[in-house]
């Protein structure tokens, strides 16, 4: 599967570049991260609690399914977060590392 | 007396039109608001630089859209407008917020929620793959980010908005293969005296109706969903359900779901306002007068937050409860009777709505064991059925549902509708969530700042 959202209009914006796990993804300014994400591929994460993929569920912020990582381990909610060019994302949560613990 | 501190919570239909009057009256209010922008969840703003026009964006309620849109312009600077900004809990007599991890408390002479509505959704066996989106997040997705949620895409669930987005799906050019609707076709005749009590909103009704039947969508009544079909990895690929005594499938990539709304009453709950439960929506919901105050003095209640009435109803009831908390404190007092009256005669529509489009209880209660009821956690529905509590929050401390990244917002009335059933008990008697602070998740660091 190709993207998992198609496109309808508003496609004559410029476009911006964000690295997926590594991979180099194109998005269009104005785009949250979501909409970059699911334009090119077919979900967000995975379940923690289940086998499956997800690719977020309300889009109003409610339902945080759809939190992806920044390099340096900060969350982000996909759905209301706007694409900046260059911006580095997990798709899995990185090390954690306790303060207290080294 | 010096300026009254008021307080509004949320920039949808109900906040702008309160802040509105308040700003008339020589009140400037803090305007606090979730969104990037204003506009609310219905009358959602697209992002800048996009071009689209409002006709296209919000069809027969493009002038509303317009209207609310540039008042808000025009109160931008007689207003403390704080957007991106999250209310996470309310206590004594202070509201507390975050802004991208920067925290803030501020006091409060009259605090008016306007905190709108979220799905109302009902789990379906396959829920939890990817592809599967409320009702709400398919409209966000064209409104405000021009995409389609899918190339096949299934509307399913009951309820005016079902047929709205559908519609607004076929004339942006997206490829709809069918709307399911779990409510016969019949209780629509039996609503329609309470349903004239809005003749322009019925009628835009049948016309989005005759529209998608004109553009060739499937459009079925009296279904009863039985599997989304998927994989873990690639997502949903086709739909399953009953209709007219046959089993049906349907390919699909996408499925919107969603049975009408439910209002986001946590703030008012934190607040401590009071909570009644509702017959016909079968729903808890603060207590409210006619007039906008909630039981508690000083703190006011308008828009779906407080019910589902819709957003035209929503800019009444902001106004409204703006006016009397201004005749409250003694600042300005007004007419208010024509707006009562609107707002009684949307209530009257709205329940018109909810007898044609109804909640569908009785499918719930009889979901599979092996369903996933919880989407945060994949809690089963037979794990609910089989936990050693008859109420919402002992269930909860047991089995976690409500406890999980959504706080209960996505599987709290359908988990009280298992229990109801397997404990044969009115669903009243199951109770509600009750809303914690943090409302929604915050990082460990902002809360300890504040501990």
């Amino acid at each position: 599967m190709n993207g998992r959202f198609t496109r309808l209009a508003e496609t004559d914006r410029p476009t911006v570049n964000i690295i997926v796990d590594g991979q180099p993804v194109q998005a269009m300014v104005g785009d949250t991260l979501m909409v970059a994400m699911l334009s090119s591929g077919a979900s967000l994460r995975s379940a923690e609690f289940g086998p499956e993929k997800r690719a977020g569920f309300c889009l109003m912020g409610a339902c945080q399914d759809c939190w992806v990582w920044t390099a340096d381990g900060g969350r982000l909610r996909a759905c209301s977060t706007p694409v900046e060019n260059g911006q580095q994302i997990s798709t899995s949560q990185p090390e954690v590392t306790w303060p207290n613990h080294g | 007396m010096a300026e009254p501190r008021v307080i509004i919570v949320g920039a949808g239909p109900a906040g702008v039109r309160a802040a509105e009057v308040l700003v008339a009256s020589g009140v400037r209010p803090v305007v606090i608001d979730e969104g990037r922008r204003d506009g609310g969840q219905i009358y959602r703003r697209q992002p800048e630089g996009f071009t689209r026009g409002y006709d296209s964006l919000y069809g027969t309620e493009a002038d509303r859209a317009l209207s609310l849109h540039e008042t808000f312009d025009g109160l931008k600077d007689k207003i403390d407008y704080r957007p991106d900004t999250l209310v996470w809990n309310i206590s004594q007599g202070r509201v507390w917020t975050n802004a991208n991890g920067r925290v803030d408390d501020l006091e409060y002479d009259a605090l008016l929620l306007c905190t709108g509505a979220t799905d109302r959704v009902m789990p379906v066996k396959g829920w939890q793959y990817a592809g599967v989106f409320s009702l709400g997040a398919s409209q966000v997705a064209l409104k405000s980010q021009a995409v389609s949620i899918g190339r096949r895409v299934v509307f399913m669930g009951s309820g005016p908005l079902l047929y709205l987005v559908a519609s607004q799906y076929v004339k942006a050019g997206a490829n709809v293969v069918a709307v399911l609707d779990t409510a016969p076709f019949f209780a629509r005749i039996k609503a329609l005296p309470k349903l004239l009590a809005e003749p322009g909103v019925l009628w835009n009704g049948i016309m989005l109706t005759r529209m998608l039947q004109k553009s060739g969508v499937r459009l079925m009544t009296g279904v009863k969903p039985r599997e989304i079909l998927g994989d873990p990895e690639t997502g949903v690929s086709s739909l399953q359900f009953e209709a007219g005594g046959k089993i049906h499938e349907i390919a699909c990539d996408a499925v919107a779901m969603g049975h009408h709304l439910r209002p986001e009453t946590q703030l008012a709950d934190l607040a401590r306002c009071a909570f009644r439960f509702d017959s016909v929506t079968r729903q808890w919901l603060p207590v409210v007068d006619a007039d906008g105050r909630s039981s508690v003095d000083g703190v006011y209640l308008a828009g779906d937050g407080a019910r589902i009435l819709g957003a035209r109803s929503a800019e009444a009831s902001g106004q409204l409860a703006a006016m009397t908390l201004l005749s409250d404190m003694g600042v300005a007092a007004s007419d208010r009777w024509a707006l009562r009256q609107a707002v009684a005669n949307y209530a009257r529509f709205a329940t018109g709505l909810a007898e044609a489009f109804p909640w569908p209880h009785e499918q719930i209660a009889d979901l599979a064991d092996d369903v996933v009821l919880c989407r945060c956690e994949g809690v089963t529905v037979g794990e609910m059925r089989r936990v050693d509590a008859s109420e919402a929050n002992r269930a909860k401390a047991f089995n976690r549902v409500g406890m999980g990244r959504c706080q209960g917002r996505y599987c709290g009335l359908a988990g009280a509708e298992v229990l109801a059933a397997a404990r044969d008990l009115p669903i009243e008697a199951i109770g509600r969530l009750r809303g914690q602070a943090p409302v929604k998740p915050i990082s460990v660091g902002v809360a300890e700042d504040e501990a």
